[in-house]
């Protein structure tokens, strides 16, 4: 039975830091969505069990959690990959073709909108504007931005993560 | 307080500071139509049905939520005013499905009213309408089909009982209300009070109809079937026939229960002083032998739902005693099945109840005796009210009666559990006469009727002092309970009531607009049906109901006797929150 305990561990400190940002914000009015913000920064996204620790620690129903979880696209409740990949769907993205942005990528990394890569390395998003209208249309991968782009770019681009 | 000099319409006039638009326009006669809009409970200004035009101001403004200023000049049905609400009602109707005529509250239903108070013929928008599935638990089902997103239902239960399970999910035009995860509401710790539906303008909410079930029992040879009506069906049920707010009609009600077919008609009002004795022995026992206090009631299954998820450590405090009807149901098939000689599995028990939360309860199995469930099914006043209508029974005309032998009438303590500090006042009434070892003419305990939040009464008798508190309202019960635990309140006894105004607001009532609930305390008025029929009745005491003496002499012995733990008592289930 030499069962690996790191996955144990790695829970054990999540829970630990989520319990403390918990405390920090709690009372404060308006804690919610920092709180929301953080645990996603911690879990890399919002199951349910993180969902009710958050509602049961600052004393807010966790119908009024999910309502704000569900509310901004930000915020997931499925795991992301280890390279998230975001197309901006604003305007002046959607006006320049960031659709054919989009389909190009589904092909790429075989996955749809919201799907996370069975490796768990990517997962895609379409998101609402991300105010870098001027380099439309516009995706990003983690902190990465990559403006201007044309469909040929997308494979290139993707393979890059590939292989890190 | 300063009045404010403005002008409706054309109309001068001088209103209260801090009066809304709404408030000084009904003043005034003048009708400005409301959807999200439910005083107390829900001001959010959020479906802009409301809007008038201020002069000065820029935009149009929501009626419900702004406050009139000194010279303020309202135009309340311009023609911008009502192209505006115009346009805001086709839009929601664009989303609405048009089957009006199959719905649970057609004729009732203040979409349909503010449609033909507006005028609106047709429907200028066409577009995508969403499809949700309908949700249908033991006692309550949500169609969101039919939901305008008022959030009505979010307010009353998230603000007034403090349950919280539903809110408003996603965003934009996929914006639902719904529970975390869309899951099933039966999953979350919903105590099923329904004050969701009798807060819902429209029929997104409405209870598990069990009125099929009680047809065919009605109609199987083989079936004895016995009814018994709560405490406050009887100060409601009248609303659904034309009668004014507040009009008991207990004899037609009576006269009503039979026509349909009953076997029996007894009344829960028996069992609420069967009650009495039973939880009064366990109150006088409690404090004389050093027990658990305080004494929690237990009369309200909603308010032992919301106990056993969130309190669970207070469930020691809960009086052992079922609920009035469970009580009944329990005796019908024992006491009344032995000495009319009718086998008890052929026995179907009918509660009429103005609750929702009585629906799961009769189905815990922990209320039942060999197998048989002591009440099979229980109905709402609206869907007795629908049998009544079924049966083509002209309810106005019908002559007044009593219930059924061997129970008959029952006593004034009886019938004020549908009150909130009904019960508290019921034992009070016999607790009061055993500890003083006499008859008391005391009989009228007003420090715990009314509608404030938390009532707090001592009383002296035979030479011991009882600390007793009554709250209505879940959020109320959550407040006192907590200073309970935290030791700021010491108290004996403790009557709660899971829905504000207690059981003749319950979420089984008829359903009265918000252009009639904004206006007047419907639980104030209710309840005034409630004490006429106590003050009116020849016995007022539950422990001098001679079919409760009765009771015990042929059968119970004595109020806490092994027989009646057997039958008339019960234990609680600790839950957890969304396991």
């Amino acid at each position: 039975m030499a069962k690996d305990c790191t996955t144990c561990v790695e829970t054990q400190e999540k829970q630990e830091k989520l319990h403390k940002v918990i405390a920090e914000h709690k009372g404060t009015r308006g804690a919610l969505i920092p709180v929301l913000h953080e645990a996603q920064e911690i879990y890399g996204y919002l199951p349910m069990e993180v969902q009710l620790e958050i509602a049961n620690g600052l004393d807010v129903p966790l119908a009024e959690v999910y309502g704000v979880v569900s509310f901004y696209t930000r915020f997931s409740i499925n795991p992301k990959g280890k390279y998230l990949v975001n197309v901006c769907m604003g305007t002046a993205c959607y006006v320049k073709g960031a659709g054919l942005i989009l389909e190009k990528l589904k092909e790429a990394l075989d996955l749809d909108v919201d799907e996370c890569s069975e490796d768990g390395k990517f997962s895609l998003e379409a998101c609402r504007c991300i105010g870098a209208c001027g380099l439309a249309p516009v995706m990003t991968i983690n902190e990465d931005v990559y403006g201007r782009l044309v469909p040929e770019d997308v494979v290139g681009i993707i393979e890059k993560y590939k292989n890190l | 307080m300063n009045n404010i000099n403005i002008t409706i319409d054309g109309i001068k006039t001088a209103v209260p500071a801090g009066y809304t638009i709404l408030q000084a326009a009904k003043e005034l006669g003048i009708y400005i139509p409301t959807l999200c809009y439910l005083k107390d409970i829900n001001e959010i200004g959020a479906c802009r049905i409301c809007v008038v035009e201020v002069k000065g101001a820029k935009a149009l403004a929501a009626a419900c939520m702004f406050p009139v200023s000194e010279g303020m000049e309202i135009l309340t049905h311009s023609p911008k005013v009502m192209a505006a609400r115009r346009a805001t009602l086709e839009l929601i109707l664009s989303n609405h499905p048009a089957n009006c005529q199959i719905c649970d509250r057609s004729t009732n239903c203040e979409l349909q009213a503010v449609t033909k108070k507006l005028g609106v013929r047709e429907i200028r928008f066409e577009g995508e309408s969403i499809h949700a599935d309908i949700d249908e638990g033991i006692s309550i089902v949500r169609d969101n089909n039919k939901c305008i997103l008022c959030r009505r239902c979010i307010a009353v239960c998230k603000n007034i009982q403090t349950v919280g399970v539903i809110d408003a999910v996603n965003r934009g035009f996929n914006t639902t209300i719904a529970s975390p995860f869309e899951m099933p509401l039966g999953e979350t710790p919903c105590v099923n009070c329904g004050q969701c539906i009798v807060a819902c303008p429209t029929g997104a909410l409405r209870e598990r109809s069990h009125t099929d079930d009680v047809w065919a029992a009605i109609a199987d040879p083989d079936k004895y079937v016995v009814v018994q009506p709560a405490p406050a069906v009887r100060a409601g049920l009248g609303e659904e026939f034309g009668y004014p707010i507040g009009t008991p009609v207990t004899g037609k009600m009576a006269t009503a229960l039979k026509r349909l077919g009953f076997d029996r008609v007894f009344d829960t009002d028996t069992a609420a002083d069967l009650t009495i004795m039973e939880e009064g022995t366990e109150l006088l026992n409690r404090i004389q032998n050093g027990g658990t206090l305080p004494l929690i009631t237990s009369c309200s299954p909603g308010w032992i739902k919301f106990c056993e998820h969130n309190y669970p450590e207070m469930l020691v405090n809960l009086s052992s005693c079922k609920s009035p009807h469970e009580m009944f149901g329990a005796v019908i098939k024992s006491y009344f099945a032995e000495k009319e000689g009718i086998d008890p599995a052929k026995i179907v028990t009918v509660s009429v109840m103005p609750c929702t939360a009585k629906k799961f309860e009769a189905q815990r199995p922990e209320l039942g005796k060999d197998g048989h469930a002591d009440v099979d099914y229980v109905i709402t006043t609206r869907e007795f009210a629908q049998m009544v209508k079924d049966a083509g029974i002209d309810f106005r005309s019908l002559e007044d009666s009593d219930f059924d032998n061997p129970f008959g009438n029952a006593s004034g303590a009886g019938v004020i559990f549908g009150a909130t500090g009904g019960v508290m006042e019921a034992a009070l009434r016999t607790v009061a006469d055993i500890l003083n070892g006499n008859s008391g003419t005391d009989i009228d305990f007003e420090a715990v009727r009314g509608v404030d939040d938390i009532k707090i009464v001592e009383v002296e008798a035979g030479g011991m002092k009882i600390r007793a508190a009554v709250a209505h309202g879940l959020g109320n019960a959550r407040k006192l309970i907590e200073k309970v635990k935290s030791g700021e309140e010491e108290l004996h006894f403790i009557e709660i009531m899971a829905c504000p105004g207690g059981c003749v607001t319950g979420g089984g009532q008829p359903v009265q607009p918000a252009s009639v609930t904004n206006w007047i305390d419907l639980r104030a008025e209710r309840a005034k049906a409630i004490y006429s029929e106590d003050k009116n009745a020849p016995i007022r005491k539950s422990h001098e109901n001679p079919a409760i003496t009765n009771l015990y002499k042929d059968y119970f012995d004595e109020p806490g006797s092994h027989k009646a733990h057997d039958l008339l008592h019960t234990h609680y289930v600790a839950r957890g929150k969304y396991q």
